[in-house]
């Protein structure tokens, strides 16, 4: 197997988890309510772990430790999509921001925990497992607030028509795609989308809210090969800020 | 003490989960393998509750420090995914350690685990199962919380995974 495509498909698992993990934890003190606070700051830390988790699999691939790969790339050296990287909103964005990707992450792994890349299976088999209550809470929240008031399904429908078009960008297939699927790694990106789309829509359908036409919308690709918005590189600089002051402090 | 997997897994009963003092390493399941060579060489295997458990890190010197503090210095402690951890790993002994510490233990399942389960847990003071969620995510990665319609009293549970 082609290592390169390995590194790609672990590159971008690894990213979308450390960044999204990175925007959970600015909730950190600032949740609505103490529950919510406690949730985002909890699915941050396990972001972060899972993020580590693919990044010890790319240091086993010789690529440099995970702090390094952390801490030290710029934006432009980044693969996750751009979903992740938008910044937090208010709740209303960052709920669907998180029932969008967690409902992604999950099919993910699960289809992960199939590949014959022994070392991916083992880590998503026991990840999918965690990512369950990130879904719950994701999908419980979604159904609550979408079939509440008139300002909260508001909200939520205008924060999903934002977001769309950047969940979409999730799906961006990469240059190995066809190789990781002939070679049993991967499902591809196409087949997590459709399974993904059922998913959402049955969340969707229990509340007031309504998908926008997928046909219609023009997905936000680019993230995966180091093209982002411009609210990464700030995020990078915030992340990185202590660990640059003395990169070889032992903590 | 003579080198065999039995006698490296009474001494490792000394080492407890730093979060739940009441639990040892063994009991919660994280242990999964204990390895001597005929050199003598200890390899003790270790897996995550949580991949982003903080304390795990801390655990896997504590097993070193404990190994060493039984004069076994030619030893390699590691953290795998090999066999991953789940929540039917934890043994009936930790289970009802957990319980007299105040955290519900989590329910045994079968293959698949549905969340649904988490919405009447049984309350660990009082026995009760007119408990109700309040929230998947605690004050650790592996507890959730509810509330005991009965005695009135939150508790956490230690999250089935």
């Amino acid at each position: 197997m082609n290592e390169l495509a390995i590194k790609d498909l672990l590159y971008k698992l690894a990213d979308d988890q450390l960044i999204l993990g990175h925007r959970n934890s600015e909730w950190t003190g600032f949740g609505p309510i103490l529950e919510e606070d406690i949730a985002f700051s909890s699915m941050a830390q396990d972001k972060i772990g899972h993020s580590l988790a693919f990044y010890t699999l790319l240091q086993e691939l010789g690529e440099a430790d995970p702090d390094t790969v952390a801490f030290t790339r710029n934006a432009n050296q980044f693969h996750n999509s751009q979903l992740v990287e938008l910044p937090n909103g208010e709740y209303d964005f960052s709920l669907i921001r998180h029932f969008l990707y967690d409902n992604a992450e999950i099919i993910r792994f699960e289809m992960l925990s199939q590949s014959s890349y022994e070392p991916i299976a083992k880590v998503a088999t026991k990840l999918k497992g965690e990512v369950k209550y990130h879904v719950l809470h994701a999908n419980t929240w979604i159904k609550n607030l979408g079939t509440s008031t008139e300002e909260a399904i508001l909200r939520l429908q205008a924060s999903l028509n934002e977001a769309i078009p950047y969940a979409l960008g999730m799906f961006e297939p990469s240059q190995y795609e066809q190789e990781l699927i002939e070679a049993g790694v991967y499902a591809g990106e196409e087949a997590v989308k459709v399974e993904w789309l059922k998913r959402i829509q049955a969340v969707i359908e229990k509340t007031d809210l309504k998908l926008p036409d997928l046909n219609t919308i023009e997905p936000k690709f680019g993230g995966r090969h180091g093209e982002h918005t411009e609210h990464l590189q700030p995020l990078l600089d915030e992340m990185a800020e202590v660990f640059k002051i003395d990169p070889t402090a032992e903590w | 003490m003579e080198l065999t997997k039995e006698n490296i897994l009474t001494l490792l009963e000394e080492v407890k989960d730093p979060e739940i003092p009441v639990l040892s390493l063994v009991d919660l399941g994280v242990i999964t393998g204990v390895d001597i060579s005929e050199e003598g060489h200890v390899t003790v295997n270790m897996t995550p509750t949580f991949a982003g458990c903080p304390a795990m890190d801390y655990m896997k010197k504590d097993v070193e420090r404990i190994l060493e503090k039984h004069g076994i210095t030619n030893h390699t402690v590691t953290m795998t995914f090999d066999k991953p951890w789940d929540s039917n790993k934890l043994t009936e002994k930790g289970r009802q350690h957990l319980k007299e510490f105040g955290l519900a233990p989590p329910p045994k399942y079968d293959l698949i685990l549905d969340l649904d389960i988490l919405e009447h847990v049984k309350c660990p003071y009082c026995d009760s199962e007119n408990t109700d969620l309040r929230t998947p995510f605690g004050p650790t990665l592996c507890r959730s919380m509810h509330y005991c319609n009965d005695c009135r009293q939150m508790f956490e549970q230690f999250k089935p995974l």
